[in-house]
């Protein structure tokens, strides 16, 4: 194999772990509440001005003000669905969905309101080049945003799968109705996936910002590729989402060392439309909702 | 006060005002006249296929730019006046939506996942445009200025607002003749419940393909009018899912599945954008703060849009249902 296409491979495997934490959060709410979420990707860009803001303002490293953005993130994620989404939780969904546009728009804005369009680069000063094994060269950053990316997944699944809340969680996106009887409270259960869901993707933000130039719409180029990662790994399956952001990061940074950049996101899009029609359970099985 | 006057009432206050409202502007509100036009023809249109027809789509743009492009590369590589070029424009659409129509419906997609689907679609064709060299790709098309009608092309921009009027005005007449048809009752029993609709003998597919052509065709006037009126498009314009959402928010606003809710919608969204762009120069994005604002207002409080409540109040089912 060219050692250049096995160069683009470990980068897509890097970066589709980044989108993958993202897409689980998406993942998630659905899962739970049935939503779809147009405000995912101004949640990550608020994460990543987070961690801006925070490093350069107290001067630490940006993966010590991760934990900054990641708790700033399941606030706001508690507070829309709380205050907001929980409002309209009968509404049809398409209502559901044009309110987090609303909140997108409002979140996206206020960024530009007050840091200005203009690019912001964090100078990290935590690595001191890129790490060589003979012909490939990894960037230190992407390792270390993947390996914590596999931390707070292991986290988030030993909280599902462990915690009476994460149960609840669980619970509430198997069956609503049923987990109610049980005397699970929807309202505080519900906001606290969200926040969870926007948690992911804060932190999955906070992790690019010292790969990429943030500005205040670069959100929306990862929103629409957090619904094709969650819907190809089955909307609510959270192995899934993982495993199909993998999928996502490889084809894409691979169409792009073959065909040219501009072509990785039509086939991305183009398989998308694809698994809508042929099989929008996603990839791995029938079931929406794994049952354990 | 019933249903039907209320609309007559709406229907002559809009038309008056949409008359001689040229006469009493200047440059820059007859401008912002004219983009309430085409927001309004834009909603009318996503009012046809999801308002009325309630396969909510997310990616008009799509649409929009087929209408721009087509009447744009035709006359600038093959010397088609854009009239022409208008007409083929709202035809490849509506082929296109019809596409869309038929796979969604072959694969049973719906709400939000055809939502998605759609918004993918306008995606992969802002891409394709981007990557076609002979479609000036991501630099875009400037039209050639020559100020002849004939190549919809004019000196003043009062026959360009006019322009967009009759286009808004065909196309509320045509929901208007449309929802009072059988092909209207048909689409309100295929959104009130499909399965039901179809038992009944409905033939869905025919219904759906018709409503989302249609829609298509309306879409893409809109947008070789744009084309025409602003004389540049790029693919990062008019494939833009902020077009979609433009779409979207009249309806939102206005009442969607209502006939002038949209018209209403536009008209309060547009200037008062441009009046919070005058009110906020020196920061940006106060404008679209706002634009959030109302969309996440009218969804908790007005779900069914002014006109929506209206009818509502008004105790009549004609309104949404």
């Amino acid at each position: 194999m060219n050692m250049q296409i096995f160069q683009a491979l470990l980068d897509g495997v890097l970066m589709g772990g980044v989108y993958a934490l993202a897409a689980l959060g998406l993942s998630l709410i659905f899962g739970v509440m049935k939503i779809t979420n147009f405000a995912h990707g101004a949640m990550m860009t608020v994460g990543m001005y987070t961690v801006y803001v925070v490093s350069t303002g107290l001067g630490i490293s940006p993966y010590i003000s991760l934990i900054f953005a990641a708790v700033t993130l399941f606030v706001l994620g508690y507070v829309i669905q709380h205050f907001l989404i929980d409002k309209i939780s009968q509404a049809p969904t398409h209502n559901q969905l044009l309110l987090t546009l609303g909140i997108a728009y409002i979140l996206e804005n206020g960024l530009l309101a007050v840091f200005t369009p203009n690019y912001k680069t964090l100078e990290v000063d935590d690595f001191e080049g890129s790490i060589k094994l003979g012909q490939i060269t990894l960037s230190p950053e992407k390792l270390v945003a993947f390996a914590v990316v596999f931390v707070v997944t292991a986290v988030i699944y030993l909280m599902l799968y462990r915690t009476r809340t994460g149960k609840a969680i669980r619970a509430c996106s198997q069956n609503r109705e049923g987990a109610q009887l049980m005397g699970i409270v929807i309202k505080k259960t519900n906001a606290i996936a969200f926040g969870i869901g926007a948690l992911c993707t804060g932190i999955a933000g906070a992790l690019l910002t010292p790969i990429l130039s943030i500005y205040p719409t670069l959100g929306e180029t990862f929103q629409l590729k957090c619904f094709v990662i969650a819907i190809l790994g089955g909307m609510g399956n959270l192995w899934g989402a993982l495993i199909s952001g993998l999928i996502v990061g490889v084809v894409e940074s691979v169409t792009g060392y073959v065909a040219g950049g501009s072509w990785s996101d039509l086939t991305v899009y183009a398989a998308f439309i694809l698994i809508l029609l042929v099989k929008p359970s996603g990839l791995f099985g029938r079931s929406n909702r794994r049952e354990h | 006060m019933n249903t039907k006057k209320i609309n007559r009432i709406t229907l002559t206050a809009l038309l008056v005002l949409g008359l001689i409202f040229p006469f009493f502007a200047d440059y820059y509100v007859l401008c912002i006249g004219i983009n309430v036009l085409i927001a309004a023809l834009l909603g009318q249109s996503w009012n046809i296929m999801s308002g009325y027809a309630g396969q909510f789509s997310f990616g008009h743009a799509v649409f929009f730019g087929i209408g721009a492009y087509t009447s744009t590369a035709l006359y600038t590589m093959f010397g088609v006046t854009p009239w022409l070029g208008m007409i083929i424009g709202a035809g490849v659409a509506a082929a296109v939506g019809a596409i869309i129509g038929f796979l969604s419906f072959r694969y049973k997609l719906r709400d939000d996942y055809f939502a998605l689907a759609t918004l993918a679609f306008a995606e992969i064709f802002r891409i394709l445009v981007n990557n076609t060299k002979s479609l000036g790709g991501a630099t875009g098309i400037l039209i050639p200025y020559l100020q002849n009608p004939m190549e919809y092309q004019f000196a003043s921009d009062k026959t360009y607002y006019y322009v967009i009027l009759i286009f808004v005005a065909l196309a509320t007449v045509y929901i208007a003749l449309m929802s009072k048809s059988k092909l209207g009752l048909n689409l309100v029993a295929i959104k009130g419940n499909q399965e039901a609709a179809a038992a009944l003998g409905v033939n869905v597919l025919k219904y759906k393909l018709i409503a989302i052509s249609s829609s298509a065709a309306f879409a893409a006037l809109a947008g070789t009018f744009y084309a025409q009126y602003y004389g540049f498009i790029d693919p990062s314009i008019v494939f833009a899912s902020s077009i979609s959402v433009e779409a979207i928010v009249p309806c939102i606003i206005g009442g969607s599945g209502t006939l002038y809710g949209p018209l209403l919608g536009a008209l309060l969204i547009i200037p008062l954008q441009e009046i919070c762009n005058s009110l906020f120069t020196s920061i940006s994005g106060v404008n679209m703060i706002v634009y959030g604002a109302v969309i996440v207002a009218f969804i908790l409080f007005c779900p069914d849009g002014i006109f929506g409540r209206i009818m509502k109040i008004k105790g009549k089912k004609g309104a949404k249902k």
